[in-house]
């Protein structure tokens, strides 16, 4: 037999083949079915997250971006909106008032007005009332003078004509 | 300063037990001269008992199961410690026995008085520490598996030992078998390039251990070797494109190296030798660091058969180069997986060429 001369590791074993060709065959069935397979896809699950995840995030940071953008241009617009309210409100508080006053000067002179014409037919009829009371006593006093002078006759007739002639230049003039 | 002291401590040590290893081996070589060669050899070697050591030159080691098919008897199951017993009273266990001419293989004497090797399946020492193999891995896939299974991808990366498993894991994937054989194919062979890997990987490892559950030396076996590099020339040949084929049988070459067909053959021939190369690396690689760390074990014993003080000053040498080897072997252990898998690996991708762009 050559195989003598060789050492024992180096010649066939039958038998080592044997149940290494089953070992290996166990080994690499459990591995490969419940080992490797879900580690390496758990790996690429997780890569495909990350990458998934950097995308997610890129665009969500665009977004961000561009809603402040918009945020900063809608506040730029309110702002001038705000500017013109502003303004418009102001003109027409202006217009306003102005209106206001105008109307109340018209108004006051039309009060005043009014006022001025009430106080004048007031006067008048005041005058009036105090021509007539003045008349009445004068009458009175007339009759109690003509009442005192009665007693003496010629001193009444001159006295009577004299008032009347008094009263009469009076209402002439 | 303490690393120092550290150090000549732990040196003191080594070649105190070397010194008494030493007391010990001389007992016996008065008794017989020791031969390197055979000494070496029998630690590489398998066994139908695992040696776990010598005390009072009485052998305490674990009998295994021998599994054999007489020439007529048919199969026997018993245990080796029989042989043995057999053997101490010049007796042979059912016709069988340890032939020294055959390695120590197990032999049956025919009533003729030939003697034949049977057929032998027995779980001998190897077989035991690849089935330890088998469930070491298998224990730490499971486990990393059943981890995995409870999350799912939105959790947070593992850390620890699940994440070193699936660092390697993921390196040897990536780096390794999708680097070598490309993005469209690599699934297909990831699971058995990975297994070839980690079953290498941690037989070295185990190899590199020097006392019960480790020491066999499991890849350094042509056997083993040998079904590892079938496995990768099956899986190179079996999935080979037509392209592959076409390159190996009519290549792109002139005319005139065609009809003697002088490529062809040694395309053929590169069939075989590719695995061939395989087979031999791991193997004499694994084989040659326990070789080289048995022999300056050797060493100690040797020397102290010549005397005491050159005894001691190589007890000193071996203990340190010992160390070191160690370290180197530990390195070699993962360099050699990683080899064997990414060679595996550009083969399967050789094999699977895309249409040449001409």
């Amino acid at each position: 037999m050559e195989s003598l001369n060789l050492p024992s590791i180096l010649t066939p074993d039958f038998g080592l083949l044997f149940w290494m060709f089953i070992a290996f065959a166990v080994v690499f069935f459990i591995l490969a079915k419940f080992g490797f397979p879900v580690i390496t896809d758990m790996v690429e699950a997780r890569k495909k997250f990350i990458d998934e995840s950097l995308k997610n995030a890129r665009t969500a940071n665009e977004k961000l971006a561009e809603i402040q953008t918009e945020s900063e241009q809608m506040l730029r617009e309110a702002r001038e909106k705000q500017a013109e309210i502003l303004k418009e409100a102001a003109a027409t508080r202006d217009a306003i008032i102005k209106e206001a006053k105008n109307k109340a000067e018209i108004e006051g002179s039309k009060i005043l007005e009014e006022a001025k014409a009430q106080i004048k037919i007031e006067k008048t009829n005041a005058l009036r009332e105090i021509r007539s009371q003045v008349a009445d006593l004068s009458i009175k006093i007339a009759e109690k003078v003509i009442r005192k002078e009665l007693e003496k006759e010629k001193e009444q007739e001159s006295f009577i004509l004299g008032v009347l002639n008094d009263i009469e230049k009076e209402t002439n003039s | 300063m303490i690393s120092v002291l550290r150090t000549s401590l732990f040196i003191f040590m080594l070649s105190c037990f070397g010194c008494f290893s030493a007391a010990n081996a001389s007992d016996i070589s008065k008794k017989e001269e020791i031969n390197v060669s055979e000494f070496v050899l029998e630690h590489l070697s398998d066994a139908y008992e695992w040696h776990i050591t010598t005390w009072n030159e009485h052998h305490i080691s674990i009998p295994l199961p021998i599994i054999v098919k007489g020439d007529t008897s048919g199969w026997h199951v018993f245990s080796s410690s029989r042989l043995h017993e057999a053997a101490l009273h010049g007796r042979d266990y059912k016709g069988f026995f340890l032939s020294p001419q055959h390695h120590n293989k197990i032999c049956e004497r025919l009533p003729d008085g030939r003697v034949i090797r049977p057929w032998d399946i027995s779980i001998t020492k190897n077989v035991v520490e690849i089935w330890l193999v088998v469930l070491i891995l298998s224990a730490i896939f499971l486990y990393c598996s059943w981890w995995y299974k409870k999350r799912d991808p939105q959790s947070d990366a593992p850390k620890g030992f699940v994440g070193m498993m699936e660092m390697l894991v993921m390196n040897i994937n990536d780096e390794v078998i999708k680097a070598s054989i490309g993005e469209k194919h690599y699934k297909r062979y990831a699971p058995y390039l990975l297994t070839v890997f980690f079953f290498i990987f941690v037989n070295n490892l185990l190899g590199l251990i020097p006392f019960f559950p480790g020491g066999a030396n499991v890849t350094g076996n042509i056997n083993v070797t040998l079904f590892l590099a079938v496995g990768t020339m099956l899986a190179v040949n079996l999935f080979g494109n037509k392209e592959y084929w076409k390159e190996i049988l009519w290549p792109n070459v002139p005319l005139w190296l065609k009809i003697p067909p002088v490529m062809p053959i040694i395309e053929v021939f590169g069939i075989f030798t590719k695995p061939f190369a395989l087979m031999i690396r791991l193997f004499a690689n694994i084989m040659a660091g326990h070789a080289i760390i048995l022999s300056f074990t050797f060493v100690i014993f040797l020397t102290w058969q010549i005397s005491s003080v050159t005894g001691s000053i190589f007890t000193v040498f071996s203990a340190l180069l010992m160390v070191f080897l160690n370290f180197l072997e530990l390195l070699v252990a993962f360099v050699q997986a990683y080899v064997f898998t990414i060679l595996s690996s550009v083969f399967i991708g050789l094999s699977l060429p895309e249409h040449h762009k001409e």
